[in-house]
């Protein structure tokens, strides 16, 4: 139990935060999913052509 | 007193040649890089004088380890912007120069990624009509083969690697919700894509030991290699192989920020108390193929944790270590960003995961994919959603997918273009740079200590650089600039 309370030390200054940021949070999620529907509007002209064969020809060999 | 956290980042590129039938990558990883090079005045090759991989940091050797191999023969250039490019194992691998700080570091990954773009374009210029190589700045072929984004950080040698062992674990096994690339499915034995058809992180799946020497198999959360680079009384160099390659650059400047600030906590003995992980190995795993951030991980004294109550905990520490000793060892200014940032961060994470993907990367490929997914009614086996995954590392300009999906920038196009042939000011890879631009002809040998100088009649000089904090352009641009040969430079620095 000890644990959990010292977890929660830093829990004052988040809330502070969380309360000041979640409409911008939300606003910006809003401005977010805009941005991918205009993305998957057109993605289709950038996708490789053949995306199984693309995947299935993706093999590289182990490195580091 | 922390040291300065100098740090760099060396990153292997999946690569295919397109159009050729069966293919050699080590082949075409030389093509490539020749094709780079030979489009720049000259090439100097690297000096492997004091390559020496196989050592462990824990001071001793493993039996039945097998230490990496450093090929002397394949392709190996040094650049003018102070950074190494070459090709290791069988892929084209690219070390920025030593950088002073975490924005530095990704100015000159941005660079390096636009070298690999010249690279491409030159490439297939001499190449066979029909033909190209294509890189991606990812870490695995989703068929259980994985290449690694290696970091590193200068570090005390005087710090018992331990003390390095007991406090970054933890960090290491929890960043990856802030810092993972995504990856669509599972590459660990026996888990299928039902039960992880997306997870965090694409290296998670590749790591089986908690310390180790490895980089290729049983690859460990904390490597041990001992190869400092420098003086080696002085310091060490911690080389970190647990990271993810990233397309953001708030992702890389959260990976080398923060990492770097906890690097100089554990220094400076202000890591609080005990955090060691019952079983990091599985915790990684589980981390990764959590994307609630809901689950707990159990702490060796019993209790339950989250990765993101974990990030907190190493958050918080690091604004009291802020207040109390400040942040020289990262930049006191770069410093301060990374706290904030990683703060955000930290809230978006908590309150709307989805709000962080203009900032990290597999948040970023979530919504991509899932919106794809969404909109075609896709299974998550469909190697369209695969073919996705791949293609947002994919860093040619006409296809990359990390660059459409509005991802903030930290640098500037300007800024990163100069970075491509010109060294950071700040550390020793200033010399190194501004050597090769200026008497490239005169340096037969260069590595990340020293540079060899061909001066005419006398033999090879060898000018050391054992202090990554000198030969910067604080102190040594006069100089420099008021020698009009090399043989000048040599004498004048007495070496």
């Amino acid at each position: 139990m000890a644990e959990r309370e010292q977890k929660r030390k830093p829990a004052p200054a988040k809330e502070e935060t969380v309360v000041e940021e979640t409409p911008g949070v939300s606003e910006k999620g809003e401005k977010i999913k805009a941005e991918l529907d205009d993305l998957l509007d057109e993605i289709d002209e950038v996708l490789e052509e053949n995306a199984e064969d693309f995947v299935r020809s993706y093999v590289q060999k182990g490195g580091e | 007193m922390a040291i300065r956290k100098v740090c760099g980042i060396e990153t292997e590129y999946g690569i295919t040649l397109r159009g050729a039938g069966e293919s050699n990558p080590i082949a075409a990883s030389s093509v490539l890089i020749n094709a780079y090079v030979a489009s720049l005045a000259r090439k100097v090759e690297w000096d492997f004088e004091d390559e020496s991989p196989g050592t462990d940091a824990r001071g001793f050797s493993l039996e039945g380890s097998s230490p990496p191999e450093v090929e002397t023969h394949l392709v190996n250039a040094v650049l003018t912007n102070g950074a190494r490019y070459y090709v290791d194992h069988a892929h084209p691998e690219i070390s920025t120069p030593e950088c002073l700080d975490a924005r530095e570091v990704v100015v000159w990954d941005r660079a390096a990624e636009r070298i690999l773009v010249a690279s491409m374009d030159a490439a297939k210029s001499i190449l066979p009509p029909g033909q190209e190589i294509v890189v991606h700045k990812n870490n695995s072929d989703g068929k259980g083969n994985s290449y690694g984004c290696h970091e590193n950080y200068l570090m005390d040698r005087a710090v018992p690697f331990s003390r390095v062992v007991q406090g970054i674990t933890p960090f290491f096994v929890s960043r990856q919700i802030v810092v993972g690339a995504g990856k669509v499915g599972c590459e660990a034995p026996g888990v299928s894509w039902r039960e992880v058809p997306f997870q965090i992180s694409q290296r998670a799946d590749f790591f089986e030991e908690e310390v180790g020497l490895e980089t290729t198999l049983k690859r460990p959360i904390v490597n041990t290699r001992d190869e400092p680079h420098c003086d080696a009384q002085k310091y060490r160099r911690l080389h970190v192989i647990i990271g993810d390659a990233n397309l953001s650059e708030v992702s890389t400047f959260l990976k080398v920020g923060t990492t770097a600030i906890v690097l100089a906590m554990i220094e400076d003995e202000e890591l609080g108390r005990d955090m060691t992980l019952t079983a990091p190995v599985s915790a990684l795993r589980q981390v990764s193929y959590d994307l609630t951030l809901r689950r707990p991980i159990e702490l060796a004294t019993g209790a339950k944790i989250t990765a993101l109550e974990l990030q907190w905990h190493y958050l918080d520490l690091a604004k009291k270590y802020a207040e109390s000793r400040g942040l020289a060892a990262v930049g006191e200014e770069v410093g301060a960003d990374i706290l904030r940032r990683w703060e955000h961060v930290l809230n978006g994470l908590e309150t709307d995961p989805t709000s962080l993907a203009d900032q990290l990367d597999w948040v970023a490929k979530r919504q991509l994919i899932e919106g794809y997914r969404d909109r075609h009614d896709l299974a998550w086996d469909d190697a369209k959603l695969k073919a996705l995954d791949l293609q947002y590392h994919d860093i040619r300009p006409e296809r990359s997918l990390a660059s459409r999906v509005g991802l903030e920038r930290l640098v500037g196009d300007e800024e990163v273009a100069s970075a491509m042939t010109n060294p950071p000011r700040t550390t020793r890879a200033w010399f190194r740079g501004t050597c090769l631009q200026r008497w490239a002809s005169a340096v037969v040998a260069a590595n990340w200590d020293s540079l060899v100088f061909d001066v005419g009649g006398d033999p090879l000089r060898r000018v050391p650089m054992m202090e990554p904090l000198r030969g910067t352009a604080a102190l040594l641009e006069d100089l420099v600039n008021s020698c009009s040969t090399p043989a000048e430079l040599i004498e004048r620095l007495g070496a």
